[in-house]
């Protein structure tokens, strides 16, 4: 009869109002059932001592020098079939070096070789970034604006952006990665941002309910991804018209700087 | 800015992102699951040891654990309860050691794992009188924690993953590596085990309600 009362105090459907009934009639069960109820009362008075706010962090703190590195091997990553789509990234950047170290100075006053050299790199990448952040850009007003058909079922299918998100993942990988070897760090890091988002995105179900796709609505919403991805935008298009002056000052400073204030005024 | 910016960040960064980040060699990413689970795997670990040293040190094996097992992880469940259950097998297993190692040692005098050579009458006698209401309830506290320890650590395990944190039979089966038939068997064996090494408070406080002194 312990088993059953145990079964009883711990919620078990089964025979419950049998053992209900039983109990009604039956002072020995109901003080055996007190007996266990007194054990699980004191289980919850035993208190755990709390090991303070911070304790995650203290854990990361003395675990993290312990984790090896986890670097998949460059040529996995490269023919990947999903890194096959972002040939074209990948060639904006390969261009980028080339051109860099092919294009020839041009002679002129005050205009060095590695001026010349950073400044077209610094310009095909521009470009290049530019596109795959309008392209994001628009992905995330859409997804931003897109209302489910309550018509259509109950599941709303989210495949197809999957995939686009899946696609621009693999560019903004390796933007983002290239950006960061420019020393370019505010343009890394909305990079990183938009690739968690995407992340985000590429690993929900195929499938979701209504609810939770308009959650991933409000916390595209809550990130202000897309605000930043229009500031970062702006500041490529200034950088574009700074590079067709010659002599200026070092662009990405004054572009880094400005970008930080409008994120702080953000 | 940068730093308030991630931790803000990581806050919304869903589980499973986190796990891909650091799948993809992105080390950090891992601190943001480690960060979000281990108070409460720092709970588990403390109700299976017992001691905050040592669910310190379950903790941190638990999660290293988890790191170097991540791919096998693959988005199976939710990371909590994974890495969850990763700390109960590692809890399990120390406790199983240092049974090993206590039989070994042969202490004498030592509580025997039923607790049958407990002294009721004793605990009765401590019960009992009203002014030591409070030093009877941290000696049912201190009998508790001896009742614990003296359980298998399947019932130990059992009956922390059951009534302190909830977990479906199924889940107690699973990190057992039981049936479910055996693992609710093993939780009914650890509640009655704690039953009746708290018997004797049981009887106390009825004679104390009887006497009209509680």
């Amino acid at each position: 009869m312990e088993e059953q009362l145990i079964a009883f105090h711990d919620g078990e459907r089964t025979d419950r109002e049998r053992v209900s009934a039983h109990l009604a009639s039956c002072p020995e069960c109901r003080a055996a059932l007190e007996k266990i109820e007194a054990v699980f009362a004191a289980m919850d008075a035993m208190p755990v001592p709390d090991p303070g706010e911070n304790y995650g962090q203290r854990v990361w703190a003395q675990i993290s020098s312990r984790l090896p590195e986890r670097q998949p091997r460059w040529w996995e990553s490269f023919f990947a079939p999903r890194r096959l789509v972002s040939v074209g990234a990948f060639a904006a950047i390969v261009a980028a070096f080339l051109l860099g170290r092919l294009v020839p100075p041009e002679p002129g006053p005050g205009n060095d070789t590695k001026i010349d050299t950073a400044q077209v790199r610094e310009r095909i990448l521009v470009v290049a970034v530019g596109d795959h952040l309008s392209k994001s850009e628009m992905f995330l007003v859409e997804l931003s604006n897109a209302q489910p058909n309550p018509s259509s079922g109950t599941l709303v299918n989210i495949a197809a952006t999957q995939r686009r998100a899946e696609d621009l993942l693999e560019e903004n990988r390796l933007y983002r990665q290239t950006a960061l070897q420019e020393g370019d760090q505010v343009t890394a890091s909305t990079l990183d941002e938009l690739e968690r988002v995407l992340l985000d995105i590429a690993n929900s179900p195929d499938e979701v309910t209504p609810a939770r796709f308009e959650s991933m609505q409000q916390r595209l919403a809550s990130r202000g991804i897309l605000f930043k991805v229009r500031v970062i935008q702006q500041g490529l298009r200034e950088r574009t018209k700074l590079q067709q002056k010659p002599a200026q000052k070092p662009m990405q400073q004054n572009i880094s700087r400005r970008n930080t204030q409008e994120g702080n005024k953000a | 800015m940068t730093q308030m910016t991630s931790s803000v960040e990581s806050a919304l960064i869903p589980d499973a992102v986190a796990v891909e980040r650091t799948l993809a060699g992105d080390r950090d990413a891992y601190r943001i699951l480690v960060e979000r689970h281990s108070q409460n795997v720092y709970r588990l670990a403390y109700r299976m040891a017992g001691n905050s040293h040592d669910a310190e040190e379950i903790v941190q094996e638990a999660f290293l654990r988890a790191y170097q097992k991540l791919k096998q992880f693959a988005g199976q469940a939710n990371f909590g309860t994974w890495v969850y259950r990763i700390a109960a097998n590692y809890a399990i297993d120390r406790l199983r050691q240092r049974k090993v190692d206590d039989s070994r040692r042969e202490q004498p005098g030592r509580d025997s794992e039923d607790g049958s050579d407990i002294d009721p009458l004793a605990q009765v006698r401590d019960a009992a009188p009203s002014p030591e209401r409070l030093a009877r309830s941290s000696q049912l506290a201190r009998r508790l924690e001896q009742a614990l320890q003296d359980l298998t650590p399947a019932e130990r395990t059992a009956i922390v993953m059951r009534h302190w944190d909830g977990c479906a039979i199924e889940e107690i089966a699973a990190t057992l590596k039981s049936s479910t038939t055996a693992a609710k068997n093993t939780v009914f064996r650890a509640v009655q085990k704690l039953r009746m090494a708290l018997e004797p408070f049981a009887e106390g406080r009825q004679a104390a309600k009887a006497m009209g002194t509680e």
